[in-house]
């Protein structure tokens, strides 16, 4: 196969006549980056609270907990966010309904954050749900047996131990976090993926264009892996192996 | 909230069934060939000669990092360049899952086979077994017992991920939906139609999976 490489288009003017081909990429990856990072904050907060209910003995916590999981992983994600496109907004009262449509601010980026955040806190939520599982229960009955409530219990023994034992899952989910993310183009955020489409067609320049994101989304996963990386490091315990 | 009109979805079911019949073809394409190739590829990373166990690690290890929808345009640009005429959206997918899924598949089954103790080839070999009957009657249905409920598992995702061919424009049963919608105005309907096809399949597989996992007695996956 021959091809001739032609990396100089970067440099060339849009056709729309704004900057050039290197600005959308490196747009492109900021929104990625901007609606990785949201999006993963999102899901482990919800993750965590989900992940927790799932374990704890009252069942009006338990079953909810349980529905979440089954109703986000068993949906595909792409579904998932033409489900929040289009029709959350009609589920809603009316008049705000209509502002979600017509004035909210970054209205993709808003939408793609929240299907994502919620999706992901899904899988955050099992993780965590057996990382606890996975914990000698001696651990838990000596909270309590020390006096502790409940809430304390997980407070100070629990998670601390369970957090650390689920890390480097969750190292793999922040990636999949970033590589899930390509799919928000297909509601209209700017992201690399929309960025990569829009760029082939606009250029032909199909390989250069896709090497280049292919290794934006490389650099990005390989940051997330350092960064969490550098977490587990120091929340490690001495003493233990893991 | 207007109200709704689910007369549109009945009208469209022949149509939509059409879409869900790709979708069902692509799953089982890629799970028939991603199975085969994937066995190849984790063959290959155990026992295989050094260098054909680094080119097959490296292929698991691009693949599995590479977003699927990126893996998925570039199968559509590039299988054209290489043959020289262009492939339609429907072969270029089966052709990207196929490939992308034995990556995937090639891991679980790697893992299958490492889960069995060396000392059950060991005995197998002190019984008078040639290598390949321990590895087809000793290894193989001990590592399938182990592999089979994430196996499943994987063509779960497999099958909700197939929907990401709407990147290329292939009708499945989501760019079915996405058309009726469009053809009859009526997008909300048929996306919650369609997430309820998804999650009534994907859930009734899952329940599967669980009771695989309690008769097998393997735990949840961590």
């Amino acid at each position: 196969m021959s091809y001739d490489w032609n990396w100089r288009f970067l440099l060339d003017t849009v056709a729309a006549g704004e900057g050039s081909y290197l600005d959308w990429l490196l747009a492109g990856l900021g929104w990625t980056v901007a609606l990785s990072l949201a999006a993963w904050a999102l899901a482990l907060a919800l993750g965590l609270a989900v992940g927790t209910a799932r374990t704890l003995e009252a069942r009006w916590l338990r079953a909810p907990a349980a529905a979440w999981v089954e109703l986000f992983r068993n949906v595909p994600l792409l579904v998932q966010f033409f489900l929040w496109f289009f029709v959350v907004p009609e589920l809603l009262p009316r008049d705000l309904g209509l502002w979600v449509k017509q004035d909210m601010p970054a209205k993709e980026f808003v939408t793609a954050v929240l299907c994502l955040g919620f999706f992901t806190s899904a899988r955050v939520a099992e993780q965590l749900r057996s990382g606890i599982g996975s914990l000698p229960p001696g651990q838990r009955l000596a909270a309590l047996a020390l006096g502790m409530r409940l809430a304390q219990a997980y407070r100070h023994v629990i998670l601390p131990r369970a957090l650390r034992v689920v890390l480097p899952p969750l190292t793999s989910e922040f990636m999949n976090v970033i590589k899930n993310s390509s799919v928000a183009y297909a509601i209209g955020v700017m992201e690399l993926t929309f960025q990569a489409r829009q760029m082939q067609e606009e250029t032909a320049r199909g390989l250069e264009t896709y090497l280049a994101v292919t290794t934006l989304y490389f650099l990005c996963a390989f940051a997330a892996n350092r960064a969490m990386a550098a977490i587990e490091a120091r929340s490690r315990i001495p003493g233990y192996l893991g | 909230m207007g109200a709704f009109d689910w007369q549109v979805v009945w009208a469209s079911l022949p149509y939509l069934a059409q879409g869900l019949g790709f979708t069902v073809q692509l799953t089982a394409v890629a799970l028939a060939g991603g199975l085969v190739l994937g066995t190849l590829l984790a063959l290959a990373r155990i026992s295989g000669p050094r260098p054909l166990a680094l080119a097959a690690a490296a292929y698991v290890n691009i693949m599995r990092s590479v977003p699927l929808v990126m893996v998925i345009l570039w199968f559509f640009l590039v299988i054209p360049m290489l043959t020289g005429r262009p492939l339609g959206t429907e072969a270029s997918a089966l052709v990207t899952f196929t490939a992308f899924e034995a990556a995937y598949y090639g891991e679980i089954i790697r893992a299958g086979i490492q889960s069995i103790p060396r000392g059950q080839v060991d005995a197998a070999r002190a019984l008078g077994l040639t290598r390949a009957q321990a590895t087809i009657h000793v290894v193989l249905p001990q590592a399938v017992r182990n592999m089979a409920p994430v196996l499943l598992t994987q063509t779960i995702i497999l099958f909700q991920d197939t929907s990401l061919v709407h990147a290329i424009g292939a009708k499945d049963l989501l760019k079915a939906a996405e058309i009726a919608g469009k053809n009859y105005n009526r997008p909300v309907e048929m996306y919650v139609f369609v997430a309820a096809v998804y999650f009534a399949i994907c859930l009734a597989l899952s329940l599967l999976v669980r009771r695989l996992r309690r008769a097998s007695g393997t735990a949840a996956p961590a």
